[in-house]
């Protein structure tokens, strides 16, 4: 079943030239694992948000945000409540700042199901316990009395991670999960979460700015560029041969002359503002491939890839681009 | 460390501020023009002999340290002397005119307590909407009013103008002494009211922003909860601050309000002494400003831990 299903979804922040979110399409189904890979800005946090009713207030929104077929976009407190609870949750990027640094963990754990689901304090904690041993924490009863600043990163994030569970979601949205965090730590976090998935046939978001990663994790990829969907595969295609243009600059198509280091390099080039807007392309500016004429006329939009099932790309040169040299993985 | 050491250390810390306090007040007012054996005479000229037995008398002929260590035995004993005006013991002078004083400071408290805080929540919560702006408003003329201008200006309208409240003196019975306070009390807290206001304002505004506020929302947790249990109970840390400032900013502010409305209290006494050059009401009741400011300072110091862990107990929230 779909668990998640954003349909043209577009939104408009007054005083910006471009909209946040420009006709986006995605979707998420049980037990799959989803990429949606962008620099920042891109609004693919924003579009993970969507699917909590959790855009900005002044936001004018079109579209539809189906979350197991009931559509958030205008939902009354009731039902996001109920969305919020027990179907969808997400795990936030930096659990120093997602978790009240004054409260005990105890309670960043238990208030939810105290205050919405009318828990009772005993019932509350036993099951704070459970979800800490869940998360692989050691000593479950003693967490429940410390306060965050007592905890490393990577523990404050299985915490955060703990938290997420607690509503027995069925989709988990991962905003950035492990960038807040130093490197070890960062695989564990993603094996746990990786874990968690199968476990409970999790519908699972990955947002993240590491396209390999994404490749890495995830069946399921869409990329996007300044609000944008601009490029949709199944990881293995995307990274085998990205078709885009900017997937293609953000895998660093072009064989590095130096070792894998520096793929990391980022696309050439500064991501759209919101303060701009373009006519046509928003990636043409730094488009090694851009065509006046054609590429400037109107925003591309995302068709299914020629001669590729399932894949789709919104670039009007996609059929008629090289094919990429073949890119060694990342083991 | 243990929350008795810290609470003790702290404690210590207090006892020594207290004490250089001591010695400064009393040295300063030996420094400053005005002698009091002059004071003492006025309106005669005594004979060498005979301004050599009033010196020996109240013990000026004694070298300073001698003088100190005797004024702080006393004091510490809580004889803080006897009062050249009124021709009783300090504390009993003082003592007399403390509840009047306290009501007002209480009164005060509230109103700020309960007007500035919620003024200053509202206008957080309405960011940029026309509530928060008159709010805005407001505390910009509330804090530019200076106190006396406030009891002037509520005397002619309130009290003069439109008689509701009485102008002068103190009342009788607690209802009346209520009725009698109530303006000063209002001249007392507007410009204190528009600094918690503002203080109120920012804080909740910077903890509003804040990330686990989204993520509280984003669990379900309702947005009263939130509200309260994350963006308010965060904010407290400088409201504690500041009201701690207050305490004593009011006391001293009260020797204008209460001297403005004719009341009898510690604020109007302290005007009248420091006019007659009765020292030793003076140094009492300015120790007992700084004492109360040290004693306050030292909870706010004490509290902090509890609102923010973060803080580690004996830390200091400086
Ligand atoms: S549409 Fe043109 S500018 Fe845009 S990605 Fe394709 S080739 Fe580049």
């Amino acid at each position: 079943m779909t668990l998640l299903s954003v349909e043209g979804l577009t939104v408009e922040l007054p005083g910006s030239a471009r909209p946040v979110l420009d006709a986006v399409d995605l979707s998420v189904a049980a037990g799959e694992v989803v990429g949606l890979v962008g620099e920042s800005g891109s609004g693919k946090s924003v579009t993970a948000r969507s699917a909590l009713g959790l855009l900005p207030a002044k936001a004018r929104v079109t579209g539809r945000v189906l979350v197991e077929g009931k559509d958030l976009v205008g939902a009354d407190a009731a039902h996001l409540r109920e969305v919020r609870t027990g179907v969808a949750s997400m795990v936030f990027q930096d659990p120093r700042a997602g978790i009240n640094p004054v409260r005990r963990i105890g309670d960043f754990l238990t208030e939810p199901l105290r205050l919405t689901k009318g828990w009772s304090k005993r019932q509350a904690e036993a099951r704070a316990l459970e979800l800490l041993a869940a998360v692989g924490l050691p000593d479950p009863p003693r967490h429940l009395r410390q306060y965050p600043h007592q905890l490393s990163g990577g523990m404050l994030q299985r915490v955060m991670i703990a938290g997420a569970l607690a509503g027995e979601p069925r989709l988990l949205l991962c905003d950035e999960p492990t960038t807040a965090l130093d490197v070890s730590t960062q695989a564990e976090i993603l094996a746990l979460l990786g874990g968690l998935q199968r476990e409970r046939g999790l519908g699972l978001l990955l947002i993240t700015h590491d396209i390999e990663l994404a490749a890495a994790s995830c069946d399921r990829v869409y990329v996007m560029y300044a609000g944008r969907i601009v490029e949709e595969a199944s990881a293995g295609e995307l990274f085998g041969s990205p078709r885009h243009p900017y997937t293609r600059g953000l895998l660093g198509s072009t064989p590095p002359l130096t070792g894998p280091l520096e793929r990391l390099r980022p696309v050439p080039g500064a991501p759209m503002s919101l303060a701009e807007s373009a006519p046509g392309c928003a990636f043409a500016a730094r488009c090694d491939f851009a065509e006046p004429g054609r590429c400037d006329q109107s925003p591309p939009r995302l068709l299914p890839v020629p001669g590729a099932a399932d894949r789709s790309a919104a670039c009007v040169r996609v059929a008629e681009l090289p094919p990429v040299v073949a890119t060694e993985v990342r083991s | 460390m243990s929350v008795a050491v810290a609470v003790l250390r702290k404690v210590v810390g207090m006892a020594v501020t207290l004490l250089v306090t001591s010695f400064l007040v009393f040295s300063s007012l030996y420094l400053a023009p005005g002698d009091p054996v002059s004071f003492l005479v006025k309106g005669r000229s005594p004979s060498p002999a005979e301004l050599a037995a009033i010196r020996k008398e109240f013990g000026f002929d004694q070298p300073f340290p001698v003088r100190y260590w005797h004024w702080l035995d006393a004091v510490l004993h809580g004889d803080f002397g006897r009062s050249y005006l009124f021709h009783e013991s300090v504390g009993a002078v003082i003592w007399a005119r403390l509840p009047a004083s306290l009501l007002l400071v209480g009164v005060a408290t509230l109103l700020i307590a309960v007007v500035g805080i919620g003024a200053g929540a509202l206008s957080a919560l309405r960011r940029g909407t026309r509530t928060d702006k008159g709010v805005l408003l407001l505390v910009t003329v509330g804090a530019a009013v200076p106190s006396f201008a406030a009891a002037v200006l509520l005397r002619s309208v309130f009290g003069v103008r439109l008689g509701w409240f009485p102008t002068i003196g103190n009342g009788t019975g607690l209802l009346d002494e209520l009725h009698h306070v109530a303006m000063p009390a209002v001249a007392l807290s507007v410009t204190f009211m528009a600094l918690v206001t503002r203080v109120t304002r920012a804080s909740m505004l910077d903890e509003l922003g804040r990330e686990h506020v989204e993520v509280a929302l984003s669990r379900g947790v309702p947005r009263g909860s939130v509200l309260r249990r994350h963006v308010f109970r965060n904010a407290l840390g400088p409201i504690v601050t500041v009201s701690g400032l207050l305490v004593s900013g009011m006391l001293v502010s009260t020797a204008i309000v209460e001297t403005a409305f004719g009341m009898s209290g510690i604020g109007s006494l302290l005007v009248q002494c420091v006019d007659e050059l009765d020292f030793q009401v003076v140094q009492a009741l300015v120790l007992l400003v700084v004492a109360v400011f040290v004693v306050v300072n030292t909870l706010v110091d004490l509290v902090h831990p509890l609102i923010d862990p973060r803080i580690a107990a004996g830390g200091g929230a400086r």
